[in-house]
């Protein structure tokens, strides 16, 4: 999968990153995030006051400065989070940006016109509608449909694959992206998308983040995290109060600190990196996200729909086993198999000689002036005539016992009936009119899915398996691949009830597609997946896209969703835990004044009440950008059932965000009095 | 020995509970014999409520204050009205306007905050027309609303939440009255007067003349407990030897106190189909319940040493001793019944913390009958919400997805808490003809103003004593803080209901958030402290907090 690990240049990211930060302390901007603005309000209000004190030359100036500066750090930090989860899309949108290019195309009046009487044009003023012709060598100019011809395409700009893939008019290859070359042949495209309107332009906006909307839960999330900070304004501007009652004053500064570390700035700064961090990994999968929402519904998915062919099998037919007739040596039988397929160029034959290499430890090679004798419909036979007269022959049964004129011995015919049973294809092999035995084809499983399905199940995913078998093959493959379910001879209208039915019983339901009768299943299904070869209508109906055209990305593309949840819900539990050492900090440095009892809270010894103070901000602003590369990368994630998720998840981010800040408000206490600043 | 006793209490209470629950199932989804339906139905006939017709959370929530508002109107009436109205042997006059709307509001919300002396200003009437209907329909109002809520969670698909009318008249018929008769018989039987002939004059031994005030307690003190109002018919409440006469009558009534709040947890794990979620929600109850008592125990019974060994016995009634008392103060207040058979002012400092914590983080340890249910449940939508994600599916409780609707309407409902207490109490620290309540000076009086304010807000209705809560001041701020208390709760949470019942129920699979077992017990115990308690802990710092660690350096207030 190298192409999928553009080791975009970080380095680079980081000067530009320090620009953005600044610039987003723009109100306006800063505005989206509420958290964020409350914080940076403080700021402010701190340093004027600060100042304040500074020229009136009142004692304490330094130290409300000091609180000023680590404020508008935390903010500084949640800016620039963001702003490198915005560089890491920003790098990608640019290299798109550059296949983009104005160039001359010819025109043509109708689909079926001759190039030479097309008319030029710029690509920047095509139509919708319109038909272009594209030669070899030119980029194809606008999103559309092949129409007529058939051409080799390489989409490497799109894609990341180098390998030309081909694109011919009718069918389910016939969509062509903007930004890709024609390397071999012509195509005639009917122009599908308006100018800016493009699959690239939507890519860029995409992963740049420009039409980045909130996702449904980031919006719930973001709610709680406003309705937090109200509550501890309520509690922050009430202290004066009770502390006037208690016959002591607390400095506005001071409160502001308590404020400032009590509402949820940790999650609240990260929020948006975590999302945008979500989907550009996803990007980097080579999936694009139509909205986050399909994203976050990824992780929801109690249902997968897979395609058996290219996610379960290998999508051919392969020799599983050699089985000789009773009396026949397996080298014999290896060898007539052999050679009945040497002239064979399809999967199957190059699987059997493979299977016979196992058995023989080598093959014969092709001998000289051997006649090859190919497969037709009428005798359903193929093989090998040789110089000597001998002949070879693989075939149906039945077609080898016309051939031959005889029958199997009873021990090969029960053989044949337990192959076809199982769900795979008997093939005989004979020499001349000897039967010398069978052939096993079966589709074989990929190696690690049953693996994976597994883990599926225990993270409570249910699988099931899509394919056009009969029910006997579908059941033996389902069994082997160990999915869920199966839905065999399945038709489009199939696929759409099932997921009908699914939806039914509350689940969420996940599917991949490439043709136009999948464009209703993909529609209906929570998240769609396309494949970028697939039609035009897929790839609208679908919410996500899959560059590759691997149908078993949909398996990563639920895990990346799961990851961008279980991030969110870290962080915020952390955010949260730490709350409660800020507050052993920070109320016994107010109060102690008032109650020299109240001293007994500050169980960290904390040196002074300015030296607590202090180490409370400046916590809260260091955790903030120590957890930056967390939010970007993500929560580590192994699939696991929920219980076993929420005990680590809950140990490490819960328990660890209760017990970590008491350990660094410490630490950084002992620092400030070490260097003299408190 | 102790240890047991207590046992012995925690188990007696879970195994009524467990089986009122049964009853309680049944009667909620109708499942009675024929004769009490007809009853029921003729009932609900008269007062022209179509009984068949659900109601969707917004008709569900106008009923609910339709109805309670309508009651208001009419206790104010009364009690301002009392002298003039008969069953008043003892010639009491009508109230005055401010403790009229104090006392209304506060029955009418099941606080029972009491800002008057029953026996010296309330008429018989007063008491049984009035306070004594409102101990039940207030019960009753909460219950509803808690089942409804339920249902929200629970119920197949749907738009309605069940038809307030019934289950009003379901709750007070069915479960409320039948209870209250059992224990006012056994209390009556125990020695508490149920008379409607006047207080008794008598000479006592000293030769000084005394009046002894009597009147129909038993049937009110039944549902005083019974439906977590706690409003006694004497001033000093379950202290008073008419009102708590024996140790049998004190058990019988703590284990009221708390028997419907248990029992709902059951019914909850019932109508979800899945006992356990029951059982959790019981358990994270519990575990802080136990917690909070072992600390009032302790403080209780090893008392003061600056004011001699022994335990703490200043404001308990000798026939109680602390373990008692200990036990009655943490129930009442957990429960936001607010009934007293001590002198909560006189507790310890940390005690006073306890009870303090008991009733800020919004009654829903047990809490007031129904209502201690829907406010965890407020707690459970939250702690979901939280750490749900970190099972990287977005957050669903009982397969029902918890959305931004829902965590607006939960945050709404959470900020009545803070904005009660925090502001409620700045205000009533700092204003001059609200500070004169204040008895004691120092972080006692602070424990005191607090005190009062999340009685109300928590709509528990105990009071620290030597606060002066009959000033207009505290008598108006108490009055609207209970309603907030009250309503800016039910509101939000029926709407909740009414937002989840219309989603999709996702299958329980093994990707399931678990809402069940040890860990999730663990994690709701945390939400309501960090999320419910730490808000409240600067203003501790100055209360208890500060009283205590003064009192372990040698100092009092």
């Amino acid at each position: 999968m190298s192409k999928h690990d553009r080791p975009a240049d970080m380095s680079g990211l980081y000067p530009a990153a320090v620009r953005q930060s600044i610039a987003k302390l723009d109100p306006r901007i800063l505005w989206r995030n509420p958290v964020m603005f409350v914080t940076a309000v403080v700021a402010g209000m701190t340093t004027v006051l600060g100042l304040r004190d500074l020229l009136a030359g009142m004692p304490g100036a330094g130290t409300s400065l000091h609180i000023a500066a680590w404020l508008w750090l935390c903010v500084l930090f949640a800016n620039f989070a963001e702003a490198l989860a915005e560089g890491r899309g920003k790098a990608r949108a640019d290299t798109l940006r550059a296949t983009k290019s104005e160039t001359r195309v010819r025109v043509l009046g109708a689909a079926d016109d001759d190039p030479a009487t097309g008319s030029e044009t710029l690509s920047t003023a095509l139509r919708t509608g319109q038909f272009v012709h594209v030669a070899a060598g030119e980029n194809i100019p606008a999103d559309g449909e092949a129409v007529r011809g058939v051409a080799s395409v390489n989409e490497s700009a799109i894609t990341g694959e180098s390998a030309p893939v081909i694109r011919e008019a009718g069918g389910d290859r016939s969509s062509v992206t903007g930004g890709t070359t024609v390397v071999s042949d012509w195509l005639v495209i009917r122009v599908t998308a308006e100018p800016g309107k493009s699959f690239l332009d939507r890519m860029i906006a995409l992963v740049e983040g420009a039409e980045r909307q909130k996702t449904p839960n980031e919006i719930a999330l973001n709610i709680l995290l406003v309705g937090l900070t109200l509550i501890f304004l309520l509690v922050v501007v009430t202290l004066p109060a009770f502390a006037s009652y208690a016959g002591t004053t607390i400095p506005v500064i001071v409160l502001g600190a308590l404020f400032v570390t009590l509402i949820p700035t940790t999650i609240g700064g990260l929020l948006s990196a975590i999302g945008i961090a979500g989907m550009d990994r996803l990007v980097k999968a080579n999936v694009i996200a139509k909205s986050g929402r399909a994203v976050e519904a990824a992780g929801d998915v109690d249902t997968l729909l897979l395609d058996k062919t290219g996610t379960i099998t290998f999508g051919n037919r392969m020799a599983d086993a050699l089985i000789p007739a009773p009396g026949v040596d397996s080298h014999r039988l290896a060898e007539a198999a052999a050679l009945a397929s040497l002239a064979d160029e399809t999967p199957e034959g190059k699987s059997i000689v493979d299977k016979a290499r196992e058995v023989l430890g080598g093959v014969p090679a092709m001998p000289p002036r051997a006649e090859a004798v190919a497969f037709t419909a009428q005798t359903r036979l193929s093989g090998l005539n040789l110089a000597d007269g001998r002949s070879f022959r693989k075939g149906a049964a039945d077609a080898v016992i016309r051939l031959t004129g005889k029958i199997p011995p009873q021990a090969l015919a029960r053989e044949v009936d337990a192959i076809a049973r199982s769900g795979g294809t008997p093939l005989l092999v004979a020499d001349g009119t000897d039967i010398l035995g069978a052939v096993h084809l079966k589709d074989i499983v990929k190696p690690g899915v049953r693996e994976r399905f597994a883990e599926l199940r225990a993270m409570g995913i249910r699988t099931v398996m899509i394919t056009g078998d009969n029910p006997l093959t579908a059941a033996a493959i389902a069994a082997e691949a160990g999915v869920d379910d199966f839905l065999a001879e399945a038709t489009p209208e199939m696929k759409l009830d099932l997921i009908r039915r699914e939806q039914a019983g509350g689940r969420l339901v996940a599917m991949c597609g490439d043709g136009s009768n999948d464009a209703p299943a993909l529609a209906q299904a929570d998240v769609g997946v396309a494949m970028n070869a697939g039609t035009p209508a897929a790839k609208e109906a679908a919410n996500l896209i899959d560059l590759d055209s691997d149908p078993t990305k949909l398996i990563e593309v639920v895990l990346v969703g799961k990851q961008l949840l279980i991030s969110r819900g870290a962080l915020t539990t952390f955010s949260i835990a730490n709350d409660v050492a800020k507050y052993f900090a920070i109320l016994p440095a107010i109060f102690v004044a008032a109650y020299p009892g109240l001293g007994a809270l500050n169980i960290m010894g904390l040196a002074s009440p300015t030296s607590a103070i202090l180490s409370a901000v400046v916590f809260n602003a260091l955790i903030l950008v120590a957890l930056v590369p967390l939010a970007l990368r993500g929560v580590a994630y192994r699939p696991a059932s929920a219980a076993a998720l929420l005990r680590r998840n809950l140990l490490v981010y819960g328990l660890g965000g209760l017990i970590m800040p008491f350990v660094g408000i410490k630490a950084i206490d002992a620092a400030l009095v070490a260097l003299n600043l408190a | 020995m102790t240890l047991m006793s207590y046992l012995l209490y925690l188990a007696a209470l879970v195994g009524l509970a467990w089986l009122l629950a049964v009853w309680m199932a049944r009667v909620y989804g109708g499942a009675l014999p024929s004769a009490l339906l007809r009853a029921e139905a003729a009932l609900l006939r008269l007062s022209g409520a179509v009984p068949a017709r659900g109601m969707a959370w917004g008709a569900y929530a106008l009923a609910v204050l339709a109805f309670n508002a309508t009651c208001f109107v009419v206790l104010y009436l009364l009690l301002r009205a009392q002298g003039a109205l008969p069953l008043n042997p003892d010639a009491i006059g009508g109230l005055a306007p401010d403790l009229a709307f104090n006392t209304a509001v506060s029955f009418v919300t099941n606080t029972n905050w009491q800002a008057y002396s029953g026996e010296a200003q309330l008429s018989y009437l007063s008491q049984m027309a009035g306070l004594t209907v409102q101990n039940f329909v207030s019960a009753g109002t909460g219950m509803a609303v808690a089942v409804a809520v339920i249902r929200g969670f629970v119920a197949a698909r749907g738009t309605t939440l069940g038809n307030f009318w019934v289950d009003l008249t379901r709750s007070v018929l069915w479960i409320l009255l039948p209870l209250s008769v059992v224990l006012a018989l056994f209390l009556a039987w125990q020695g508490v007067p149920q008379t409607l002939q006047g207080a008794v004059v008598a000479t006592g031994v000293e030769g000084q003349e005394q009046v002894i005030a009597r009147g129909p307690a038993a049937a009110q003190i039944a549902i005083k407990q019974l439906g977590t109002n706690g409003g006694g018919f004497f001033g000093v409440n379950s202290a008073h030897p008419y009102e708590n006469p024996t140790i049998a009558s004190n058990m019988a009534q703590s284990l009221s106190i708390l028997l419907i709040p248990v029992a709902f947890c059951f019914l909850f794990g019932r109508m979800a189909g899945d006992r356990r979620q029951g059982w959790a929600i019981l358990a994270a109850m519990a575990v802080m319940f136990v917690a909070g008592l072992a600390v009032v125990h302790v403080c209780e019974v090893a008392g003061n040493p600056a004011l001699g060994a022994g335990a703490n016995m200043e404001g308990k009634e000798q026939r109680f001793g602390a373990m008692l008392s200990a036990l009655w103060a943490a129930s009442t207040t957990a429960a936001s019944n607010g009934s007293v058979n001590a002198m909560h002012d006189s507790f310890m400092p940390l005690s006073g913390f306890v009870m303090l914590v008991f009733m800020q983080i919004g009654e829903v340890i047990f809490g007031g009958v129904g209502a201690g249910l829907y406010g965890m449940l407020l707690y459970v939508a939250l702690a979901v919400f939280l750490a749900g994600l970190m099972v990287g599916r977005t957050p669903e409780y009982l397969g029902r997805k918890i959305e931004g609707r829902e965590v607006t309407l939960a945050v709404l409902a959470f900020l009545s808490m803070p904005l009660g207490i925090l502001v409620g109490g700045a205000v009533a620290a700092t204003v001059p003809q609200a500070l004169a309540a204040v008895q004691e000076p120092g972080p006692h009086g602070m424990s005191e103003i607090l005190y009062a304010y999340a009685s109300a807000t928590g709509n528990n209705g105990s009071a620290f004593g030597g606060y002066g809560a009959a000033l207009p001041w505290h008598t108006t701020a108490l009055g609207i803080i209970m309603l907030l208390g009250r309503y800016a709760i039910i509101i939000p949470m029926l709407a909740i209901a009414g937002s989840m019942i219309r989603k999709p129920q996702a299958p329980v699979t093994s990707g399931t958030f678990p809402t069940h077992g040890p860990l999730f017990v663990t994690l709701l115990v945390l939400t309501v402290v960090i999320l419910g308690a730490l808000t409240f802990f600067p203003v501790l710092a100055l209360g208890p907090v500060a009283e205590e660690t003064a009192r372990l350096a040698g100092q009092s207030f």
